[in-house]
């Protein structure tokens, strides 16, 4: 392996960086967009949180399905997903990922295993249990199996629908892997007021899974804790429980005052739970990258969101005639 | 002077005064309060459009903020209702009734026939529903349908800020179980309503305007549409009567007859999807009722037969408007006997 102390090569450390890197542009890119009102809609935004969904995602490929939530920017980014096709669905236009009928709550890309943003709390965990159903069907005797990711937020891991299906996975021995996404907040309220319980390793334990529990803010931590619950899904080892303790830096949507935080506490986490300036400061610091090559990334990120929103707004809006089309494979 | 206040405030009022009158009412719901477990404001959110805002500073802990888990507090506000309290409910979008059906419809609705008429339900599930707000198809239905297809629920879908607080006062003091829909799109709108507490009643629709020519006959957003119709079509010489169902379960058939009665022409406008909906049962009853009666066919006005779409363009085209309802106005003038 490389000359350094972490599990990925050089060019695989920079393709994360760049991953991270480009959810974070896209997402204070529409923070300003939705600021001058260009955007329309409810907008949920995944800056903050980055690390969670790379460090999930760089153990999978396409064949990997993974069900996400309403803040599912960053998983679709992660996972693969084309930025201009979110962009231009976010905007409402034809040629997004959902061709303008779905919006931010739910861009989907079935061909890249991304299984929906998703406007239900708690909707996204019995289809990961499908999905890891559909793939266990699948896998080929002796074979590593393809796996099922469900994301969920701390205050949506209280609906029925995902317990049940903690249950479910476990019942069925399932290749699913259900990723706790803990940003602190339900909206406005505490993660602490709606949830009895503090340790999501016990829940999970509760359930008959094993359960970890990470920083989210640290890349490495999440790759390799991800990496060894996604292994042994494949392996036939059955469902397992990873909670990522995280935070995110807007409001719960766009125009949110966020009163109900601490004094001092946004600038807190911008200055010190940055997933980003973390694990640039660790590659750079261990002298594995240079500061130039990230900055060179940067830039082209930076080409890249301003050329996805150019995109964006240029690109039609659907007609009439799109209204009634898509309901029904045929009726 | 009469004073004019918001749908949204309406709302707040209502609730505020029923709390103040009856020590059984109690609220719950997500973020309904806002901040509940944190180091910053209480009261942070007062719901995710802001409508209960302040209440929390008059009456404390009778607002209860949820954790995210419609099947458990619903069910919650269903057993207490059963109990002698009287909750009230925020399901926040119309939409996640799905998560929590079950304690709805086999649950609240069917206690009292079950029970053999022993067992009284008191609840008011509030939840906002309708298009219009760039939601997207899982926060912009209006399922209105749904709950009017079961009986032992009550369902109420007012249209002006007075109904609004009479008709949620009403709600809360009902004995019955009540689905209280508020068009998101209405908060907004302002009109008169008075400060001292009062109740609109059940079952009875509101002529909001008169006319000789033809009925149409809505509820919620599409009464404003409707109107719209209606100055539409007087500049034609078509006079229009615009019927205001108010609620939808008990419904008020009869106002809906005697226009149709007088006017001998029908156009039921629903913003619900146009299968099974209010406006096909209206125009059953109708065609049951006062077939006689009618010179030309009655005439639709629903969104087509598709999820709500997120694109503005499509939105857009997807909510009646006043020009439809207007040309399907148009249509039954020109169609049958005169
Ligand atoms: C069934 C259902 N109930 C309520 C909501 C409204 N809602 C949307 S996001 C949200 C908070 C989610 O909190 P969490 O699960 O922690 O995810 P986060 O927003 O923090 O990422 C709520 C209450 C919803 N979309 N679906
Ligand atoms: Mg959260």
């Amino acid at each position: 392996m490389a000359d350094h102390p972490f599990p990925l090569s050089k060019d695989e450390l920079l393709a994360a960086y760049r991953r991270m890197r480009t959810i974070r542009e896209f997402e204070e890119r529409l923070h300003i967009d939705f600021g001058r009102g260009d955007i329309p809609g409810f907008v949920h935004l995944y800056a903050g949180e980055e690390a969670a969904a790379v460090g999930i995602m760089l153990h999978l490929h396409d064949g990997d399905r993974i069900a996400s939530t309403h803040r599912g920017h960053g998983h679709c980014i992660a996972k693969g997903v084309d930025v201009t096709a979110m962009m231009k669905e976010i905007y409402g236009k034809k040629g997004g990922s959902c061709e303008g009928k779905g919006g931010s709550m739910h861009i989907a890309d079935l061909s890249k295993g991304m299984m929906g943003a998703n406007g239900i709390l708690g909707a996204g965990a019995p289809l990961a249990c499908g999905a890891a159903l559909a793939a266990k069907y699948r896998a080929k005797k002796g074979q590593p199996s393809d796996v099922a990711i469900s994301f969920v937020g701390d205050g949506a891991s209280n609906q029925g629908t995902f317990l049940e299906s903690l249950n479910l996975a476990a019942v069925w021995d399932l290749p699913a892997i259900f990723v706790v996404e803990n940003n602190g907040y339900a909206e406005s309220t505490s993660r602490d007021y709606g949830t009895a319980v503090d340790s999501y390793v016990d829940r999970a334990a509760g359930f008959g899974l094993p359960g970890v529990t990470v920083d989210g803010t640290d890349f490495f931590a999440v790759y390799e804790a991800a990496g060894e619950v996604i292994r042994r899904a494949r392996e036939g080892g059955g469902p397992s429980l990873l909670e990522c303790k995280m935070v995110r830096f807007h409001g719960h949507f766009e125009g949110d005052a966020q009163t109900y935080r601490a004094k001092g506490e946004l600038e807190d986490i911008r200055a010190n739970r940055d997933c980003l300036s973390t694990f640039k400061a660790a590659i750079t610091g261990a002298k594995v990258v240079t500061d130039a090559e990230l900055q060179a990334i940067d830039h082209e990120v930076l080409g890249l969101i301003e050329r996805a929103v150019t995109a964006a707004k240029a690109a039609p809006l659907p007609t009439a005639a799109d209204l009634t089309t898509d309901v029904y494979v045929r009726y | 002077m009469a004073r004019k206040i918001s749908m949204k405030l309406a709302i707040n009022e209502a609730i505020d005064q029923e709390m103040s009158r009856d020590p059984t009412v109690i609220m719950m719901g997500e973020d309904i309060v806002g901040g509940a477990g944190g180091e910053g404001e209480k009261d942070a959110w007062g719901g995710v459009l802001g409508v209960t805002k302040g209440l929390y500073a008059k009456h404390g802990d009778r607002l209860l903020d949820t954790p995210l888990s419609e099947s458990a507090y619903i069910g919650a506000a269903i057993g207490a209702a059963a109990c002698g309290m009287r909750p009230i409910a925020e399901l926040m979008f119309i939409d996640f009734m799905g998560v929590c059906f079950d304690q709805i419809f086999n649950q609240a609705a069917k206690f009292r026939y079950m029970f053999g008429g022993k067992a009284e339900t008191p609840v008011v599930i509030r939840a906002m529903v309708g298009a219009g707000f760039r939601a997207a198809a899982q926060h912009s239905q209006m399922l209105t349908p749904l709950f009017t297809h079961i009986p032992g629920l009550k369902v109420v879908c007012p249209s002006t800020p007075y109904d609004t607080k009479g008709l949620l006062i009403q709600s809360i003091r009902d004995n019955d179980p009540v689905i209280f829909c508020e068009h998101k799109n209405l908060y907004g709108f302002e009109g008169d309503v008075p400060e001292k507490s009062y109740t609109v009643p059940f079952g009875e629709a509101s002529v909001v305007r008169d006319g000789k020519d033809v009925s149409i006959v809505a509820y919620g957003l599409m009464v404003h549409r409707a109107l719209e119709a209606a100055a539409l079509l007087a500049k034609e010489g078509i006079e229009a009567e615009v019927i205001d169902l108010r609620t939808l379960s008990p419904l008020d058939i009869d106002t809906v007859l005697e226009s149709v009665e007088k006017t001998g022409r029908l156009v039921c406008v629903d913003e619900a999807s146009p299968r099974c909906n209010i406006a096909t049962d209206i125009s059953a009853q109708v065609a049951m009722q006062a077939f006689g009666a009618l010179k030309a066919q009655i005439e639709m006005v629903t969104p087509p037969h598709v999820p709500v779409p997120f694109s503005p363009a499509l939105e857009d085209l997807y909510i009646p408007g006043g020009p439809q309802i207007a040309d399907a106005a148009r249509r039954t003038m020109k169609k049958g006997k005169t």
